[in-house]
């Protein structure tokens, strides 16, 4: 058979590697130690950034892309996935990313947007790109704009889960009403969440988002990481929650079992136990930047 | 038809696979810890990271028990990582990384490159009939050694990072095992699936 019939970058294909990270944990790192600390503790993948979201609230500015450097020598060091985030709307930094051969681009709201009116044409890429979502509307014009994979926002580097909570009971109640709803409904329904009337059908006839759910955002216990598979995560990520507490390699591979056995409450007792401290933390009306409200 | 599949339920896409054998008119079960595997006529092992799986497999304490359940002639269907649990040898892996090296193959973990070098192609399996099976592959794994027991049902052609094109065997077949390095899973085509479940049937 000739490789002429070999396909890349195809939707498929982006979306598969979605698929594969389903039931798993990607951890924020912001150095080789980490990555490594991350691996062994069963992370599915690493997120390469040079400050996690609770220091860049801290330090506030400008946060950009990584320095590529720093996701080489993350790539080098680790075997599973590695991905890294560009400003919203910065495809100048997507395009960087695609030529280091990271394996997902996080367009994220946790670094300072770069465009106001436009987010990247994610279509004209071959690496496979993730965007956050507050509600289903949103997530949908991030899949018409070619998002492989959808997380929800939260308030990244808080700590605080009920962010990430509210933008998945969202996202999910909308997923039913749209299945619930008769398909005359369809045109209103997509016209009201303003998002594209094939995708809405689409939800209609399949019963789920065309690409994996993915949720993020505030997470630090096993407990949290079972609370929002059960309310329909299919991964989690977790950003801050792990390297900002007490003793992370046992933090995170708690979260790492805490995943797979999130309806066994038995085995959540069980890894729960004596993690030490947790990051502190920040309630969500005491945050001067809204990072959720960023993208649109 | 009276047969029960387990799926490997700690990580991955076990929900494609199970769609897929409900789709065959399977029972299903997903396999998260050792009492799960009691009464499976066979176990799939799904797509994912394998790494996280091994660990995972460590901890339920069905690392022992599948391979128990192996040796006394389980059915086993391995996509992409599971290929690799199911591999004798494994290449840029872990140096702690678990399996079960049943099938006498070496496979080399990521070897066709990172997500950019994933891709989709038309196979010829040895034993399907009808139109060329779409075959996708994930950071798939490159089987790079095979032995005699091992049947070849498949291969693909592909330009490597070394720029050497080769011709690697993607479905392999021994004993009561089946491996492949894509997800046949993901497409909707359930003919690999049916192979699997026909080769049960055919000893029961």
């Amino acid at each position: 058979m000739d490789t002429q019939s070999n396909e890349f970058g195809t939707a498929r294909v982006k979306r598969g590697l979605a698929e594969m990270l389903r039931g798993g944990v990607i951890m924020d790192v912001v150095n080789a130690d980490q990555a490594k600390v991350a691996e062994d503790a069963g992370a599915v993948a690493v997120m390469a950034l040079e400050r996690v979201p609770a220091d860049i609230r801290r330090d506030g500015g400008v946060a950009r892309m990584s320095d590529p450097a720093l996701i080489e020598e993350i790539q080098a060091t680790v075997t599973i996935p590695v991905m890294a985030k560009a400003r919203i709307g910065h495809f100048g930094e997507a395009q960087i990313l695609q030529a280091m051969q990271v394996d997902y681009v996080d367009e994220s709201e946790v670094l300072t947007p770069a465009d106001e009116a436009y987010h990247i044409d994610k279509w004209s890429f071959d690496v496979p790109f993730v965007c956050g979502a507050t509600n289903l509307g949103e997530a949908l014009r991030r899949i018409s704009e070619g998002a492989a994979m959808i997380r929800s926002k939260g308030e990244a580097g808080t700590g605080n889960v009920v962010e990430a909570v509210r933008h998945l009971r969202s996202i999910t109640s909308e997923i039913k009403k749209i299945i619930s709803a008769d398909p005359a409904e369809l045109f209103g329904i997509a016209k009201n969440i303003q998002a594209p009337y094939e995708l809405v059908s689409e939800i209609h006839r399949t019963h789920r988002l065309p690409v994996p759910l993915f949720c993020a955002g505030g997470l630090a216990t096993p407990a949290d990481a079972a609370l929002v598979m059960q309310l329909g995560a299919e991964a989690v990520f977790v950003g801050s929650g792990i390297f900002k507490s007490g003793d992370p390699a046992k933090r995170a591979r708690a979260i790492v079992e805490a995943t797979t056995h999130y309806m066994d409450p038995t085995i959540l007792l069980k890894v729960s136990r004596n993690l030490g401290e947790p990051m502190v933390g920040i309630n969500a009306d005491e945050v001067d930047v809204k990072m959720a409200e960023r993208g649109w | 038809m009276a047969l029960t599949v387990g799926v490997l339920a700690l990580q991955g896409d076990f929900q494609e696979h199970i769609a897929v054998l409900s789709e065959l008119g399977v029972s299903t079960r997903e396999v998260r810890s050792p009492k799960d595997l009691s009464g499976v006529d066979g176990l799939i092992l799904p797509g994912g990271e394998s790494t996280t799986m091994s660990m995972l497999l460590e901890s339920s304490g069905l690392l022992l028990e599948v391979a128990k359940a192996l040796s006394e002639g389980l059915f086993a269907f391995g996509t992409c990582a599971g290929m690799i649990l199911l591999a004798r040898e494994v290449l840029d892996g872990r140096s702690d990384q678990n399996g079960f090296a049943l099938m006498d193959i070496a496979v080399r973990r990521n070897g066709f490159g990172r997500q950019i070098k994933s891709f989709e192609a038309d196979l010829v399996v040895n034993g399907i009939d009808g139109p060329p099976v779409r075959a996708v592959f994930i950071r798939a794994p490159v089987v790079e050694k095979v032995a005699k027991e091992v049947a070849i049902l498949a291969e693909v052609s592909y330009s490597f990072d070394d720029d050497t094109h080769r011709v690697v065997p993607v479905v392999c077949a021994q004993d009561r095992l089946l491996a492949c390095s894509f997800h046949p899973e993901l497409t909707g085509d359930t003919r690999l699936h049916q192979l699997f479940v026909s080769k049960i049937l055919s000893e029961k």
